[in-house]
């Protein structure tokens, strides 16, 4: 099973969310932070990284003495990387997506790829949880291909859960497609509620399974409950306002540890979300938390 | 260009929620008057505050996707085989043959596949990937703006943004432009940063908010933005707001004040309101903040 945990609005739990279910999980499973922008994860499980490798993308490289100015490249290129200024395109990695195209259609073969660096991924083992986490390049604006070789990591057949970028575009498809299931971290203000159906549309063009987890139950008002009733959006875990949560996180420690009260709480979504993917099987494929 | 000075603050924050909307909405009131831009403009929320009246609707086009024509694939795979965001699929068509089409949710639109396909059967059509609006709000002229689902290209909607403020305030005598960012560090963030005057890092005193104000106050340095920093609810882990605020000194970032912990700022939100124009404890740490940043101000 692969679990994405995910939200249109930042800052409402998402982490939290994914850490305590990792903590929890009862067997072997996979955490992969997908947020690399700003991956957190890590802060919460602490494990030493046993391995570090460089993820790159494809940049173009312009072999001058073989190029005739054609400018086939600056025509084919969509995204203005790679351009026809003087007697040899120029290229601005910074603004290349990697597609490869100006590659093959040089007609004089003067182009080849070279590696542009463009983050990190580590991985990390603490208690049973393998931690893969990407962390992007300060200045590199491009996340999506750094969360592809997140996901390029995960091996298959032990469960996952996906720690998604706040938001709605491009990061956060990369991050949950082709997973079994979105929990959608919300909190019950207008903001929250905003994002949370820009974010359940988003599921919905995607055909993925989803439910919502309200955090901070008891802040705002109830608006996100309702649009969750009337669209018959199933709510699979409340947690309540309490300081005592945002102190605990405050400090990097998990909730289901300081405040040993809620590790019920996320027992019962885990046991919610096999059950709502897993409906067909056997009722003894539900294994127990604790 | 007009020739006269423009302020452009731009708040950010790396971490999400940490509160950038509604000091955003606060100093839109407090500034009296100014231009507002939403740059989150993938999950903008400053409308649901300041309430504005949209005057202009525009449409944002952002690039093309590839669209197969299925009856004219002759099945060759070449598009598969060039695409590397994985956007083109494999379809068993019932007579065992295969052919393609393209998952528009995964293509970046680079226009590979069109220029290779031998049978010529592939479209690229422009794609219409949100909109931005021109608006009236009580604080002001506000731009802002909704991306598509699943679209790409959010940079270039966020500099529309930016562009159009910035063109109304020329035309508006407005000197100040006040900018809502979006969270993270990537391609958005990057577009809402560059050529500000000024930005305002928000950040929480949480291990999280501690590690990824490292990581924007590094992109600000990287962008050579001057940048200052205010810690919200930072009576949560005192200890952790100090230890910010070293690390914001050390990074040659500017602190200009705390922001309490207080139940008012979403009481505010339910509101509709900006936290300044209620009687919330917190609106008074929001002044403060507006007054020290007035007084970074080289251009007062």
């Amino acid at each position: 099973m692969i679990l994405a945990v995910a939200s249109g609005k930042g800052g409402t739990g998402k982490t939290t969310v994914s850490v305590n279910l990792a903590r929890i999980f009862g067997s072997p499973v996979q955490l992969l932070d997908c947020d690399v922008e700003e991956p957190n994860s890590h802060l919460f499980i602490k494990g030493k990284p046993d391995n570090r490798e460089i993820a790159s993308i494809k940049v173009p490289e312009v072999d001058e003495s073989r190029c005739d100015a054609c400018g086939e490249c600056g025509r084919l290129c969509q995204y203005h990387a790679i351009a026809l200024l003087g007697p040899a395109p120029l290229v601005f990695p910074e603004l290349c997506h990697g597609c490869g195209g100006c590659e093959k259609v040089c007609p004089r073969g003067a182009i080849r790829e070279i590696d542009r660096r463009i983050g990190i991924v580590e991985t990390m083992e603490a208690d049973g949880i393998t931690l893969i986490q990407g962390r992007l390049d300060v200045g590199v604006a491009m996340a999506p291909p750094l969360v592809r070789a997140v996901k390029s990591r995960l091996q298959s057949g032990v469960p996952a859960i996906l720690d998604a970028p706040p938001g709605t575009s491009c990061p956060v498809i990369a991050t949950i497609r082709g997973s079994d299931f979105v929990a959608l971290v919300t909190e019950p203000t207008p903001f929250g509620l905003h994002d949370l159906e820009l974010a359940v549309d988003m599921v919905r063009e995607l055909g993925i399974p989803f439910g919502v987890v309200i955090n901070r139950v008891g802040a705002g008002d109830d608006r996100v409950h309702a649009f969750c009733g009337g669209n018959k959006i199933p709510v699979l875990l409340e947690i309540p306002d309490d300081r005592r949560i945002a102190e605990a996180y405050s400090r990097g420690e998990l909730v289901v540890d300081a405040l040993p009260e809620y590790r019920s709480l996320f027992s019962t979504l885990l046991w919610k979300i096999r059950g709502s993917r897993g409906k067909e099987r056997r009722a003894g494929h539900v294994r127990r938390d604790n | 260009m007009s020739g006269a000075i423009i302020e452009e603050l731009v708040v950010i924050s790396g971490k999400g929620g940490t509160g950038k909307t509604s000091l955003t909405a606060s100093f839109a009131v407090l500034a009296g008057n100014p231009v507002i831009a939403d740059c989150d403009v993938d999950a903008a929320d400053l409308h649901l505050v300041l309430a504005p009246g949209v005057r202009e609707r525009h449409e944002f086009r952002g690039g093309h996707e590839a669209v197969i024509r299925m009856e004219e694939c002759a099945g060759c795979g070449i598009c598969l085989d060039y695409c590397r965001f994985d956007a083109v699929k494999m379809i068993r068509e019932p007579n065992g043959r295969p052919s393609y089409a393209v998952d528009q949710v995964s293509c970046e639109g680079c226009g590979v596949c069109v220029r290779f396909c031998p049978a010529r059967a592939i479209d690229f059509t422009e794609r219409v990937c949100g909109e931005w609006m021109v608006s009236a709000t009580r604080c002001g002229p506000m731009i802002h703006a909704r991306l598509g689902l699943a679209a790409e290209n959010s940079g270039k909607l966020v500099s529309i943004v930016r562009r159009e403020a910035r063109r109304i305030a020329e035309d508006n005598g407005i000197g100040m432009i006040i900018v809502d960012g979006p969270p993270g560090i990537g391609c958005p963030v990057i577009s809402s940063l560059t050529g500000a005057s000024i930005a305002l890092v928000v950040t929480e005193p949480t291990v999280s908010g501690e590690h990824d104000l490292e990581r924007i106050l590094a992109l600000a340095k990287h962008f050579s933005v001057p940048t200052a920093v205010c810690v919200n609810k930072w009576d949560i882990n005192p200890s952790m707001t100090e230890r910010i605020e070293k690390m914001a000194g050390e990074a040659d970032a500017r602190t200009v004040g705390r922001i309490r912990y207080d139940s008012g700022v979403t009481r505010a939100q339910l509101r509709q309101l900006a936290v300044v124009e209620t009687d919330a404890p917190s609106a008074d740490d929001i002044r403060h903040v507006w007054d020290n940043l007035v007084d970074l101000n080289p251009n007062p």
